[in-house]
């Protein structure tokens, strides 16, 4: 499996998800610049965390309409997989790929501190390393991390099964709807999430709850190469 | 010679300047004629105290900056010290107060951006932050106000930027009601043989603009940090420059790429005063001189005059020699991070600084002059007062130990600091190994398996002001000693010295004082200043701040798998004292706190005794004896056991030598730490503690979920928590019910 990651400019986890890529798979992702028109022969695509254009406008907003993101959505709809983590959630459903959005956090201030989350639904190549129900550590740092959709978006969400982590015991840290913490596209092969699991892949950092989620999106898992 | 005076220079017009008429006559001497108003801006730009260090140069000098680690010192944009296997640290650390109390957002935002951009202008990618505030007391209206926008601005701008706030300090003290205090440190890494400095090298070369756009903000900035405040501050505002972090981090990845291509043969950012000073250092520094072409230069508003664009403070910039071959290539860099590039200049070999405008030239100075014979003073100091020692039966005992240390662990100096880390990234670049909360920021150095950086910035102000030259030391020893509680070795140390009016003697014999310990204190711990910064006039009607000498210590780890934290020792554990009994009890948080006084001396450090004690906890912590490690400073030995229960959830069973039993429990006494160690290393540590000549005393056990000290203190951990955490949230949103602790 090959990995692309997409670069814009004011990304800043980019580099995270670069160095865990490589410590979980062992081989180096391709780079992708926001300009570019097209994408490198790849099986996962990930919008990292940062500040794409300085989250100006409003977080993902300008991002969204970066040349590279009509090649992420053509992947997309062929059935690559796509992750998008804090500022690559925003970027996803600014462009449409994922359902609601992410508004200001409830407390109005960045927050950075370690979750946990609840694996809402493992039926999903990126969750099918966790269990159903499972509760995960996994850190936030981010400002727009607030998720909202509309009453009917969110019950088809609900209802679709598209929820795939959610906030547990109390840990809700930006007054998102429902607790979402990360949701699916219909289709199951787009991911969006607040929380950095690239930043819970080793000792180092003291945990590697993280780690499934790439080691699934990746198809490392034994059970899934099986 | 078209120069033309475009406003006369009169007395007023200088006085503005901040400049006095012994310095005005020295201008028109080194001018050769009446300055025109352009050059009446460069020259006060350049001779303000902030760039020109003028009061404190005398006695920075006697500062010791030198050792085999130290790369580059003092004089750089930062300092640059080796940690082996061709890597160096790249830091220094810088105060914004004046412009953060003015406008607390932007002011802190820019202050984080300006030491970002001294590490990268050198070649270091940005690995680690740290921020030292101080504000006035807690219920000053205007406290919360200044606490929400400064907290705000560091994160908004560290947070965007993408580099981990690992450490810092937050303190409240009414002497800072009217002039708050941010300090901001950053640390990148580098390789040795890849470190850009501003000394300029060759004739007829381009001079070029990097970055944002030059606007009005920030006219005059450095000469107002050189000011002291009054009640009309609130004018200064558009003084305050504005920041954009998404620019910097483009102009980080676009000045590491440059840097990569070869193209870079000198560098320096544009900080305070803007393109006259990093123009003025790049040719002063290689004996050149510099013609710059000020209608080249990317602007964002029009008409703007010779002398704004000179004195513009705008952020996000730098100016740098190119060699010339390489433009195409540096050129599609920037384009490709939307950045400015435009060629302002060429290096001469006349010695001037010669800036033209519209067809005129605007300013024709000499740029030796201009850089290096700024006036430095000998200004009258007087040696500070000393207070006679007071023994602790003269201090009253608290009428409830618990009550007592509840109140401290749970006070606005002591109490958990996570309502402010929490609003900054702590853990971008995957390499924080130690969050705020402990006793040093840690962080792996990429690239390497088992290496890491620890970082700590340190003063005690309250000890400072009661006797400076025992406070300037224990600044230092502070930083040592929590470097040291990590299991890394200090290396070196930056200053960040605030202080008042340097005209008013006794101020001047503070600093002197405080620089005269600070300088014993690196020399016997081994921590060489490499860099720093001073701010001086910290004062507002004429009421000055506590004195202020921050110290931030950077130390290396070889294998972070030994390091030791404040939280980790285990159920049975037993718990030493590493120091002698506490006696000190003067100038302490208890004396504060409790009995709501500040008097007497602060407390002596013997500093062969500091590097004794050091060098034995370091070698326990590298050898694997430490389940866990905290030094003890404010609120003496029963906080420092407060702080550990806290982090680790666990309670403890102490029984200690008491013979005053509130100096014991919170005596502020130096050069002392608590080790926790495995119950069945325990003897074996003694033995050593004993073999190493270093006094210690076996205390407790850690077990169970009270912390138990004697028969005076009896709490459960998680009243402690509840009490430590509670503080800060509801102090800045008093409606909130407080957030549970973890």
């Amino acid at each position: 499996m090959k990995a692309a990651i997409v670069q814009f400019p004011g990304s800043n986890r980019d580099r995270d998800m670069f160095a865990a890529l490589e410590t979980i798979s062992g081989q180096p992702a391709h780079k992708v610049w926001h300009t570019d028109t097209e994408l490198p022969n790849c099986d996962l695509i990930i919008l990292p965390g940062g500040f794409s254009h300085g989250d100006y406008l409003r977080s993902g907003a300008i991002a969204a309409r970066a040349p590279v993101m009509r090649a992420v959505a053509t992947a997309a709809a062929q059935g690559v997989r796509v992750l998008g983590v804090c500022n690559g959630f925003q970027i996803l459903t600014e462009a449409g790929l994922l359902p609601g959005s992410l508004m200001r956090n409830a407390g109005l201030t960045f927050v950075c501190r370690e979750v946990m989350l609840e694996v809402a639904n493992p039926q999903n190549p990126f969750t099918c390393g966790y269990t159903q129900g499972e509760i995960i550590r996994c850190p936030v740092a981010h400002h727009d991390g607030n998720y909202f959709a509309a009453p009917k978006t969110l019950a088809k969400i609900e209802s679709n099964n598209q929820v795939a982590f959610r906030y547990a015991n109390g840990t809700n840290p930006n007054g998102s709807v429902n607790d979402i913490a990360g949701v699916f596209n219909k289709q199951g092969n787009v991911l969006g999430m607040m929380p950095h699991p690239e930043n819970l892949i080793e000792a180092a950092h003291g945990g590697t709850d993280g780690r499934r989620l790439f080691e699934a999106a990746l198809d490392m898992l034994e059970s899934t190469a099986a | 010679m078209t120069v033309q005076n475009t406003q006369p220079i009169t007395p007023e017009l200088i006085a503005e300047h901040g400049l006095n008429e012994e310095e005005y006559d020295r201008i028109l001497e080194l001018t050769g004629r009446e300055p025109t108003f352009t050059e009446l801006g460069i020259w006060s730009a350049m001779w303000n105290e902030h760039c020109s260090y003028k009061s404190s140069k005398k006695w920075l000098k006697t500062l010791p900056t030198e050792g085999p680690q130290v790369v580059y010192g003092p004089g750089e944009n930062a300092g640059v010290v080796d940690i082996g296997d061709g890597d160096v640290v790249v830091f220094k650390m810088e105060s914004h107060n004046h412009p953060s109390f003015i406008e607390p957002y932007q002011g802190a935002a820019t202050g984080v951006g300006g030491i970002l951009r001294d590490v990268f202008t050198m070649g270091a990618r940005p690995i680690a932050a740290m921020n030292a505030l101080r504000f006035g007391e807690p219920d000053h209206p205007k406290t919360r106000h200044l606490v929400s926008g400064v907290v705000a601005g560091v994160g908004g701008y560290g947070n965007s930027f993408g580099v981990p706030t690992v450490g810092g300090e937050v303190e409240f003290h009414p002497r800072y009601n009217g002039n708050i205090l941010v300090n901001a440190f950053a640390a990148g890494l580098a390789k040795r043989d890849a470190i850009y400095v501003s000394k300029a090298e060759g004739v007829g070369l381009p001079v070029v603009y990097l970055g944002a756009k030059t606007g009005r903000d920030g006219v005059g900035g450095a000469t107002m940090a050189s000011a002291e405040f009054d009640d009309n501050i609130d004018e200064k505002r558009p003084t305050v420059q504005v920041g954009d972090p998404f620019t910097e981090k483009c102009l980080l990845e676009a000045c590491l790429e440059l840097m990569e291509s070869g193209a870079v043969i000198a560098i320096q950012d544009m900080g305070a005063a803007g393109l006259t000073c990093s123009a003025v250092e790049m040719g002063a520094r290689g004996d050149l001189g510099i013609r710059l072409d000020l209608d080249s230069v990317p602007i964002r508003e029009d008409q703007m005059t010779a002398y704004e664009m000179m004195l513009s403070e705008s952020q996000e910039r730098m100016l740098m020699v190119l060699r010339p071959e390489k433009e195409d290539e540096a050129k599609a860099i920037f384009t490709k991070w939307g950045l400015d590039f435009a060629i302002v200049g060429e290096t001469t070999d006349d010695l001037r600084f010669s800036v033209h405008h519209q067809g005129e030239e605007v300013a024709n100075l000499p740029i030796k002059e201009l850089g290096d014979e700024a006036p430095e003073y000998d200004r009258p100091w007087l040696e500070p007062g000393t207070h006679s020692p007071q023994e602790p039966h003269l201090f009253a005992p608290p009428d409830d130990y618990n009550a007592a240390l509840l109140r401290l662990v749970g006070s606005a100096d002591l109490s958990s600091r996570r309502w402010v880390w929490e609003q900054y990234d702590t853990l971008i670049q995957g390499n924080s190994l130690q969050l705020p909360g402990g006793d040093a920021g840690v962080v792996r150095v990429e690239g390497h398996d088992t290496k890491a950086l620890a970082f700590s910035s340190d003063v005690t102000p309250r000890y400072v002001e009661a006797d400076p030259y025992e406070g300037g030391k224990q600044a230092v020893a502070e930083c040592y000693r929590n470097i040291v509680a990590t299991g890394a070795r200090p290396l070196a140390a930056t200053d960040n010295l605030n202080f008042g009016n340097p005209e008013r003697p006794e101020i001047m014999g503070t600093l002197v004082a405080a620089i005269r310990g600070i300088g014993e204190a690196c020399l016997a711990l081994d921590m060489p200043i490499v860099s720093g910064n001073v701010s001086l006039y910290n004062e507002t009607n004429g009421e000055a701040i506590l004195p202020t000498p921050t110290i931030a210590g950077v130390g290396l780890m070889d294998d972070w798998s030994k390091m030791a934290r404040i939280g980790t020792a285990d159920e049975g554990d037993v718990l030493f004292l590493v120091g002698t009994e506490g006696t000190h009890l003067s100038q302490t948080i208890y004396q504060r706190e409790v009995l709501g006084e500040e008097t007497g001396p602060a407390p002596a450090v013997d500093l062969m005794m500091e590097r004794a004690r050091g060098e034995f906890v370091l070698a326990a912590i590298t050898s694997g004896y430490a389940s866990a490690c905290h030094d003890i400073s404010d609120g003496g030995l029963a906080v420092a056991l407060a702080e550990m229960c806290m982090a680790s959830g666990l309670g403890a069973e102490c029984e200690i030598a008491i013979t005053y039993p509130h100096a014991a429990l919170f005596g502020e006494d130096q050069a002392r730490y608590i080790v926790a160690v495995d119950n069945e290393w325990a003897n074996m540590f003694a033995a050593n503690s004993e073999g190493s000549g270093v006094s210690f005393e076996r205390i407790g056990t850690v077990q169970g979920e009270t912390l138990k000290i004697n028969d005076l203190v009896d709490i459960p951990v998680s009243e402690l928590k509840a009490a430590h955490e509670s503080w800060f949230p509801s102090f800045m949103n008093p409606q909130s019910v407080p957030e549970a602790a973890e």
